[in-house]
């Protein structure tokens, strides 16, 4: 295997890495409002059933609940799953898990909000739909901002993860690489390619933190 | 013709019983201020008369409509949401800590509300608005951020965002209070100013020199209950209930 190949293969891994990391915050950000809404319900079986799920998904490690994902269906069922579910599963497992984390960081976003925001919509007319969309929502926005920051910082190097399920993304192809040429350059390659997936997360997290600093 | 009636109102958080039997009504033009010790309840009445609470009991009417109405029992019954929807568009409410959307400009935090819920014209409602700023002296804050802005200038800003959804009747719950001393003043000079064209009004102050001078009744509360309520000169110069001298001796030292 010449050098271009091994970087062919690299590039591919790469690819797939950002693939799991945008198809993941594409599902799991908005996944997670809805699930903050039933945390923050008023009716208290779903209340607890979502706190409970919550605390299964940030209670036990990712992996596992990858292979359970992955595995689930066949061993649980004896539904046997197409070859596309190695992936779906991937997306699945990664979407659910950071929809927990989301919830709970909504969650604390939206209960930060004053509450005479509240009572001067209301006294101004807003219904339910405009006081959340119009009023608390975006101010929400900016109060989560550092902590959605956090995760999805953490979701770069967790993407890593999907190794558990074969998934050819860049960790397992820098690792498969390795072992096959006895070499250390393809994991050198492979912590770059983090290292500056990163820097442009927490680039763009800033420019998005200045965008909304015009208000305290 | 009364803008708003308020018949045997009751409320209480759990065992506390914070308004009891309290009954009042506003004429159109009157300026009305409430004033009592800390607790008394002024504010709770405030708030159930803007809907942010619920009475236990009794009638809440605003021009007619009955936002709720007593059953047999005296027990308060609320009127549909689109009923209540409706009734809200006949008063505003001026917080005391202002309660400006911090994330609209001054013009957006006064000229959404009426665009978006009164569904009204939106080269009118600026232009309305550029007069009320006008009017608050504020005409060069149009495009600020409340968090750019005095605490004063915040509540006429508030006073502004208020005023553009044209209430019938407008109430206060200390509009001063979070106000340095020197802010007070311009505050107090706007709510002449409205008292003067007319404006509907209640306030809960802690006034009085201004409750005198300003309003044409005063209601002096007590512990959830009205203890004596009258002309402003009369009632603050010369109290009948001796809960009232002690309130007001206690205030003028
Ligand atoms: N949401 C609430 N839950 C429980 N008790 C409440 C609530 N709001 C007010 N109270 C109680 O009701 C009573 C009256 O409070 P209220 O705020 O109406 O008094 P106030 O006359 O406005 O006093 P202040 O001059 O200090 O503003 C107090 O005993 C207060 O503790
Ligand atoms: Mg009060």
């Amino acid at each position: 295997m010449n050098f271009t190949v091994i970087m062919q293969q690299l590039f591919g891994g790469m690819g797939a890495s950002l693939l799991i990391f945008v198809l993941t915050l594409l599902f799991s950000m908005p996944l997670g409002l809805l699930v903050a809404f039933g945390r923050m319900s008023k009716f208290k079986p779903l209340q607890y059933i979502i706190k409970f799920f919550i605390a299964i998904l940030r209670g036990t490690p990712l992996m596992l609940q990858l292979l359970v994902v992955f595995f689930g269906p066949y061993y649980m069922f004896g539904i046997s799953m197409p070859r596309w579910y190695r992936f779906g599963a991937v997306i699945i497992g990664f979407s659910i898990n950071y929809a927990a984390y989301f919830a709970e960081i909504y969650r604390s976003g939206i209960e930060s909000i004053p509450v005479g925001q509240y009572e001067a919509a209301s006294v101004l007319g807003y219904n339910k739909n405009q006081t959340f969309f119009k009023i608390i929502f975006p101010q929400m926005v900016k109060r989560v901002l550092p902590p959605v920051t956090n995760e999805v910082i953490t979701l770069v190097k967790d993407t890593s993860l999907a190794f558990v399920l074969t998934y050819e993304e860049m960790f397992t192809v820098a690792k498969q690489i390795a072992a096959a040429q006895t070499n250390i350059m393809p994991l050198f390659v492979a912590g770059v390619f983090y290292f500056i997936f990163n820097a442009v997360v927490a680039f763009v997290m800033e420019r998005i933190e200045k965008k909304l600093s015009y208000y305290r | 013709m009364k803008v708003l009636e308020i018949n045997h109102c009751n409320k209480s958080f759990g065992d506390n019983e914070v308004l009891k039997d309290i009954s009042l009504s506003v004429s159109e033009g009157q300026v009305v201020s409430i004033i009592g010790p800390s607790g008394s309840g002024k504010s709770t009445l405030l708030r159930c008369a803007t809907m942010l609470e619920t009475m236990d009991g009794g009638d809440l009417i605003y021009l007619g409509d009955y936002a709720a109405k007593a059953d047999a029992e005296g027990k308060a019954v609320y009127s549909d949401k689109e009923t209540l929807q409706g009734i809200k568009k006949h008063f505003g409410l001026v917080f005391q800590n202002f309660n400006l959307f911090p994330h609209y400009s001054v013009m957006k935090n006064i000229t959404e509300p009426p665009i978006l819920i009164g569904k009204r014209n939106k080269e009118e409602v600026y232009a309305e608005a550029r007069e009320l700023l006008k009017k608050m002296g504020l005409s060069d804050k149009e495009n600020a951020y409340p968090c750019e802005l005095s605490g004063g200038q915040q509540q006429r800003v508030s006073i502004a965002r208020a005023l553009a959804m044209k209430p019938k009747i407008l109430f206060f719950d200390e509009p001063t209070s979070a106000l340095d001393p020197e802010l007070t003043g311009e505050i107090l000079k706007v709510i002449k100013d409205l008292a003067a064209e007319h404006m509907t009004m209640v306030i809960v102050t802690h006034e009085m020199s201004f409750a005198r001078d300003v309003s044409n009744h005063v209601i002096f509360m007590d512990g959830g209950v009205i203890v004596e309520e009258g002309d402003p000169k009369e009632l603050i110069n010369n109290p009948k209930q001796e809960r009232t001298k002690a309130f007001l001796s206690r205030f003028q030292q």
